[in-house]
């Protein structure tokens, strides 16, 4: 029987690392491609699926536009349209003459516009005589070049890691001390007949699939947040306050459980010698739960880092750095889930590298929560 | 005997009535639906339709798991070659510019104006070029804030071909695309909502805002809707007869295996957009596909009931006969 259970421990042990190497290698292979374009600047490059022309001519050129556009695009993303800077560099670059055109072209296009059917013929006539082209250029593959210039989409994850990294924190700030409360209610201070059916209602709560969070977080309490705190219905504290939410029930379940583990001796021992309710939960729960304590916000900090159905409704899902607290943002679950289904070549690519940061991420959190507070527990 | 009443019933169904499977754009999964069910009822041949978006359609038709895929996005003769596939459009809808201004119920947006707040350029809702064409309405000096999905979708394609076409700023600067980084976004203006009901909820949610949305979404979401001034110059309200007014001069042509949008047309609602179908010449389901998409084209009437569009007449019969010249036409 022993040898039974030793085999079983071991087997099961493995299966856990071959199916954790396993999620790793598959996310590495399909994000090569991506890594080997992007390299780690992947990790500080605020822009995703930004088109830039590179001029095909010659390949020194190439190289040289390519890092002047990638610098000019970090800088002043704050300030517009990166593209369109982007571009403007190009062209003053390589030829002018075309901007010029495009600009005369944009201003006869307005007045037409303005004055409308007077010079409709001229109008419709240009549109006829490039429709062909045009729309060959306008829909053809992404992938397909032009003569003259080489398209060439970045993506960096720099804006998806950093909402990630706020909403989680968000999330924990507001959770961790109601998650701390309900449990201290529910061991110490409710009678039994208030905390059973209290327990089993967190419970349920922690079996609501997280796409009604995200429902109610749309509909309800996203427009309820940003009457309170002004700013667009969905954004990143919503988005936070809805995570927080969703990862009470498990933090206040696994705190309730791990301090009803306290010897009631211990505790009785404490009141005899005359300690007050709270003394009792601070020197003596407390101090013994520890351990549990710190590890439901750990499987709370993993599930926050990774939820994405719920965030995907109310973090906004706007490539933007957030300047404030009701700014919309995005994750990177939720671009994992917003682009996936649409998704090919390097796109796809740059969706596992950001997913591989992701695993990464957790990884590094979760060890080194573990490793901290174990130490701190000697 | 149980067994042998299981594999008679499988005989049976598997010598009267077949099934095919499809799958794709989520745009024409509602009227696939209810086709699906009339076509179930009066012939007994199943079609199994699932939504997993234009992009999954492309991929699962060419690596032949499916019958047929539908996609929002037109594959060009040369890829259809390549791939052995046949493509041909099945329907169109409508895509609204809705808004929500506390007061405002009846707007009019030109083309300039249109440009103007997708670029970014126009910031505030009293800006002389919006009040232009409505002198009647109390218009807000409040900011604009765009709603835009979030998702890469269909919807997005066809809205931003509209903008290209029309505006050469759009073309040059940002393209035709499924999902992109709206400017609007970097100035702090911007919202995105998932899918069709994501983006409403924004608007409704989100005073002073506006976005583009699918028309029956629009209308069960009761949101109001812009009337938008077409290529003619003219204004159209968005409703099914002037989406139809626009249908028509869609341009749509058998030669080049129907790869084109019809955005912008040269009269009628200006932002339409087309979905389509791929099936492979040769498999012997085509004409099962096709048996199936022409008894949809003669229920139109589905079609109109949940807000889209019909083809018009000669582009269906275009269809047919380019199913027939491709040799998939369904079997009698």
């Amino acid at each position: 029987m022993e040898f039974v259970f030793k085999k079983l421990t071991s087997i099961s042990a493995t299966f856990i690392l071959i199916i954790l190497s396993a999620i790793f290698i598959v996310l590495f292979i399909y994000s090569k491609p991506a890594i080997k374009e992007y390299g780690l600047k992947f990790l500080i490059d605020p822009r995703w699926g930004v088109t830039i022309k590179i001029p095909k001519s010659n390949p020194s050129n190439l190289s040289i536009s390519d890092k002047k556009t990638a610098v000019s695009g970090n800088l002043s993303q704050e300030k517009l349209g990166t593209k369109s800077d982007n571009e403007d560099d190009n062209s003053l670059l390589n030829d002018d003459s075309d901007n010029d055109n495009n600009l005369l072209n944009d201003d006869s296009d307005n007045s037409n516009n303005d004055s409308s059917l007077n010079n409709d013929s001229d109008n419709d006539d240009n549109l006829l005589n490039s429709d062909s082209d045009d729309d060959s250029d306008l829909m053809g593959n992404d992938n397909e070049a032009n003569s003259n210039y080489v398209t060439k989409e970045i993506y960096g994850g720099l804006i998806p890691i950093v909402g990630t990294i706020l909403s989680t924190i968000i999330a924990l700030l507001f959770a961790v001390p109601i998650a701390m409360g309900i449990a201290i209610f529910l061991s110490e201070i409710a009678p039994p007949f208030l905390s059973k059916p209290v327990g089993i209602a967190i419970e349920l709560l922690a079996a609501i699939p997280s796409i009604i969070y995200g429902m109610w977080g749309l509909f309800y309490f996203g427009p309820f947040v940003s009457k309170i705190v002004g700013g667009p219905s969905v954004n990143l504290l919503v988005a936070g306050l809805v995570l927080g939410v969703m990862i009470i029930p498990f933090m206040a379940s696994l705190t309730r459980d791990s301090m009803n583990t306290t010897p009631n001796v211990l505790k009785e021992s404490a009141y005899a010698l005359g300690a007050t309710k709270f003394e009792v939960i601070k020197d003596v729960i407390f101090p013994y739960a520890k351990s549990g304590i710190i590890g439901s916000i750990i499987l709370a900090l993993g599930r926050a880092l990774g939820e994405t159905m719920a965030v995907a409704f109310v973090i906004g899902g706007v490539f933007k750095l957030p300047k404030h607290l009701t700014d919309p943002t995005v994750s990177i679950p939720v671009v994992l889930a917003n682009n996936f289904a649409e998704s090919s070549g390097m796109s796809m690519a740059a969706l596992f590298y950001l997913a591989l940061v992701l695993f990464v991420i957790s990884f590094i959190v979760i060890v080194t929560a573990k490793f901290y507070f174990l130490r701190n527990k000697k | 005997m149980l067994k042998k009443l299981a594999f008679g019933a499988l005989i049976s169904v598997s010598t009267f009535a077949w099934t095919i499977n499809g799958t794709g754009s989520s745009f024409q999964y509602p009227v696939n639906k209810t086709w699906i069910k009339g076509f179930y009822s009066e012939t007994g041949n199943r079609v199994n339709y699932t939504a997993t978006g234009s992009g999954t359609g492309i991929k699962e038709i060419i690596a032949r798991h499916v019958d047929f895929g539908g996609t929002d996005k037109p594959l060009s003769p040369k890829e259809l070659r390549k791939n052995h596939l046949a493509q041909f459009p099945i329907i169109i809808g409508g895509i609204t510019l809705a808004y929500n201004i506390p007061g405002v119920h009846k707007l009019k947006l030109s083309e300039v104006a249109i440009e103007g707040i997708a670029l970014g350029t126009i910031q505030y809702w009293d800006n002389p070029v919006i009040v232009k064409y409505n002198p009647n309405e109390k218009l807000p000096h409040k900011k604009i804030i765009f709603v835009h999905r979030s998702d890469k979708s269909g919807t997005t394609f066809n809205f931003t071909y509209y903008l290209a076409k029309m505006s050469t700023v759009w073309r040059h600067h940002y393209g035709v695309k499924k999902a992109l980084n709206w400017p609007t976004d970097a100035q702090g203006r911007g919202v995105a909502g998932k899918g069709n009901a994501g983006v409403s909820a924004a608007i409704k949610t989100n005073a002073y805002s506006i976005g583009y949305v699918d028309y029956a979404d629009a209308v069960t979401n009761g949101l109001n809707l812009a009337v938008v001034q077409g290529r003619d110059g003219a204004f159209y309200e968005p409703n099914p007869a002037n989406f139809a007014k626009g249908a028509a001069y869609g341009g749509f042509s058998a030669k080049n295996d129907f790869f084109k949008l019809i955005a912008y047309p040269k009269k009628g609602y200006p932002i339409l957009a087309p979905s389509f179908d791929l099936v492979h010449t040769d498999d012997r389901n085509a004409k099962k596909v096709t048996a199936f998409f022409n008894y949809a084209f003669d229920h139109d009437e589905m079609a109109s009931k949940l807000g889209y569009i019909p083809l018009p007449s000669n582009v269906k019969a275009m269809v047919r006969k380019y199913w027939e010249e491709k040799g998939i036409s369904p079997e009698k």
